[in-house]
């Protein structure tokens, strides 16, 4: 059966993957001066613009009477923003991972699937590096870390899946249809702005448009980002309901495209 | 499968499928509108690398596979080693296969060859344990002791060629398949590679190798087989095998050769000039016993056999001949004047002249051939240059333009083996 044969490729190949994650962490930043510093300077400074954009400037928080102050925004911020690099980085990545290491696909024989599969790690690790960062500012800027920052966990699970599924079918797409590597950037700014990140689900403009409502809640993502905001800002248990939802539509989408992937796989050597 | 079969290929076919760019834009505009993108993976052109082949290759045998470019070597090979599947057909294999396809394929370049060559043992199929095992004996045939710390893009390339060849072999596979990977090599190193293979063989391992150095294989392997067009043309003894195939190339060459003399009959352009008041009408080389021939032999012999057509009577007359090689230096040249004989008579008409090397004595390449009819001062009627031409060719590489008899001597201390 193909979940249990998968299964099964991945387990075996687990070596190979943590190994090809740690050389991914390990190559990324090598040669900077910073070096590994960046994992933590990338997202603060990435917060940085967008609190002066969004937080000082725009202000797109009323009413959600927790969303006060800049601080309280830049908090709310990091809250999502850090999931969403992990999302969006791993997508961007997965377009060009197959052409990256085009010469080992058509030289070596391996198990292909493990480089979506570590593009999706590597970028996972990334994002639970700058955890203790988010705690720290957390609790440097006054606001408490409850309890349910522990369910922050299970969406994380939800994510992996979703995010490992696009990226297979993005992957395995751009191998014949390069032109999808610009559409990706395009359409990751519009998801971007699509997802309650900079601004709450509670902000009035949705709330007053039942179409734009409606869109949001379509996307899997607005449940998956609010489950961390909810975890780590708000400090409320998730709404479990739609997140259950999410989850069993993230792993549809990964076996889906686990399943094009694995189904269009033999003609990587030939095209990358 | 037989017991003391370790690969069996049973008529694999495998299509290349060329994609047009009209083509590709026109399925991912119809992907977008209709959906189609799971159907429409259409090939507009379909190209057989590998057409209807099976092969059995016992344990212990040293394989080589000879063929011209595109011939489907490389893919007969990529379908042994599991990287591309065959579109029919089945392979079986038996045993751990390390394919030598590009050496350093999955390196990565901003980390240490240290960790590199974990990750590349890994990739191939390594435990971690197996690694450290061998690392010691990687980087020493690697002979990259002082560098091993040093990110690999820092190699040049015969280092890193060096240490993927010194990772890929002692994976040690019972399986190893080499394609041309040694062709890349410095003059030190090949040799080193080659012995590694022969200890291979000596250890009973199987080799299935491709190579265009024909004398490496016919030397190493047990067995040649010659691909033509994806398919098998002859599988045997490697010293028949290789010289049926440079057969075949030369005979294609000389009808190809045939074929371009006959579609241009001496242009009137750069490589020709004179008044033609005495023309050459054709210039045909042949061999010693008349067979018009391309490819020569070093020790043959070749006769140059010119026709002319007199416009008028003349006296003052005399033909040269030029033998060029393929950079353009004289390699001999002399004309009637030089060789003491003076034009007395030459008739109005058509007139045969043939001008005979009873051995050639030249080393392996293309010549080029001037013929020329002129005055006693030089003024030219009719010159041909480098409008004719013929190759040598034989499986001694000496080099130079000249090859003068000689033989070796040596006294009873020194031996030497046939190879």
């Amino acid at each position: 059966m193909f979940i249990i044969d998968k299964i099964k490729t991945i387990y075996r190949s687990r070596l190979l993957i943590s190994t090809l994650v740690n050389r991914e962490l390990k190559a990324r930043y090598r040669g900077s001066v910073l070096g590994f510093l960046w994992t933590f300077l990338n997202p603060m400074l990435l917060m940085a613009v967008y609190t002066l954009a969004f937080g000082i400037i725009l202000k797109p928080r009323y009413p959600n009477p927790e969303l006060k102050t800049a601080i309280d925004y830049s908090l709310f911020l990091f809250s999502g923003l850090l999931p969403w690099i992990w999302f969006s980085a791993s997508i961007i990545e997965g377009g060009n991972i197959l052409f990256v290491h085009g010469s080992m696909i058509k030289k070596v024989m391996f198990p292909v699937e493990t480089l979506p599969i570590m593009t999706v790690t590597a970028n996972f690790i990334n994002f639970l590096l700058g955890l203790p960062i988010l705690i720290i500012f957390f609790i440097a800027l006054g606001h408490p870390i409850t309890p349910y920052f522990l369910f922050s966990i299970p969406v994380m699970i939800i994510q992996f899946f979703f995010t490992l599924g696009l990226t297979f079918f993005i992957a395995a797409l751009t191998v014949h249809f390069k032109d999808i590597q610009n559409l990706i950037a395009n359409l990751l700014t519009l998801w971007f702005f699509a997802t309650p990140i900079i601004y709450p689900f509670s902000f009035d403009t949705i709330q007053k448009s039942s179409w734009i409502k409606t869109a949001l809640l379509l996307n899997p993502l607005t449940h998956i980002i609010e489950g961390y905001q909810y975890a780590f800002f708000f400090g409320s248990l998730p709404h479990y309901k739609k997140l259950i939802v999410t989850f069993i539509f993230s792993l549809v989408i990964f076996f889906m495209g686990y399943y094009f992937f694995d189904r269009v796989k033999d003609t990587f050597a030939e095209e990358v | 499968m037989s017991n003391s079969t370790v690969i069996s290929l049973r008529n694999i076919v495998k299509a290349y499928q060329k994609y047009s760019s009209k083509h590709r834009f026109n399925t991912l505009k119809s992907a977008f509108i209709d959906g189609s993108i799971f159907r429409d993976f259409k090939p507009e052109d379909v190209y057989l690398a590998v057409n209807n082949v099976s092969l059995d290759i016992k344990k212990g045998q040293t394989i080589g596979i000879i063929g011209e470019n595109g011939s489907g070597k490389s893919t007969i090979l990529k379908i042994i080693a599991g990287i591309i599947r065959p579109n029919q057909g089945t392979v079986k294999t038996k045993g751990r296969i390390s394919a030598l396809i590009e050496l350093g394929a999955g390196f990565h370049p901003e980390i240490s060859g240290r960790e590199n060559i974990f990750i590349n043992g890994i990739i191939l199929g390594l435990t971690k344990k197996e690694i450290k095992e061998r690392y010691e004996q990687i980087v020493k045939f690697a002979e990259l002791e002082d560098f091993i710390e040093q990110p690999v893009k820092t190699y040049s390339s015969g280092m890193f060629m060096r240490l993927g060849f010194s990772v890929a072999i002692n994976v040690n596979p019972d399986i190893l398949i080499v394609d041309e990977v040694l062709a890349v090599g410095d003059a030190s190193f090949v040799p080193k590679c080659l012995d590694k293979i022969n200890e291979f063989k000596r250890n009973g391992k199987t080799i299935v190798f491709v190579s265009h150095d024909l004398e490496t294989v016919a030397r190493i392997t047990d067995e040649t087989i010659w691909m033509e067009k994806g398919k098998v043309v002859m599988r045997g003894y490697p010293r028949q095998v290789v010289d049926s195939y440079l057969q075949a190339i030369s005979e294609k060459e000389e009808n190809k050769h045939k074929k371009d003399k006959s579609d241009t009959k001496y242009p009137v352009d750069n490589n020709r000039w004179g008044d033609r008041s005495v023309e050459i009408t054709s210039v045909i080389l042949k061999d010693m016993k008349g067979k018009e021939r391309y490819i020569y032999s070093p020790e043959e012999g070749i006769s140059i056999e010119m026709e002319i057509k007199a416009k008028e009577n003349k006296d003052d007359f005399g033909f040269g001949i030029g033998i060029l090689n393929g950079e353009g230096n004289v390699v001999y040249g002399t004309n009637t004047f030089i060789e003491k004989l003076m034009g007395k008579k030459l008739k109005r008409g058509s007139h045969k002249i043939s001008f005979k090397i009873p051995s050639l004595k030249l080393v392996n390449g293309f010549y080029f051939i001037d013929v020329a009819v002129h005055s006693k001062e030089g003024t030219p009627y009719d010159y041909h240059h480098l409008l004719h031409k013929f190759r040598i060719d034989s499986n001694i590489n000496d080099v130079g333009v000249y090859r003068p008899d000689h033989e070796w001597k040596f006294d009873e201390g020194i031996e030497f083996k046939k190879i």
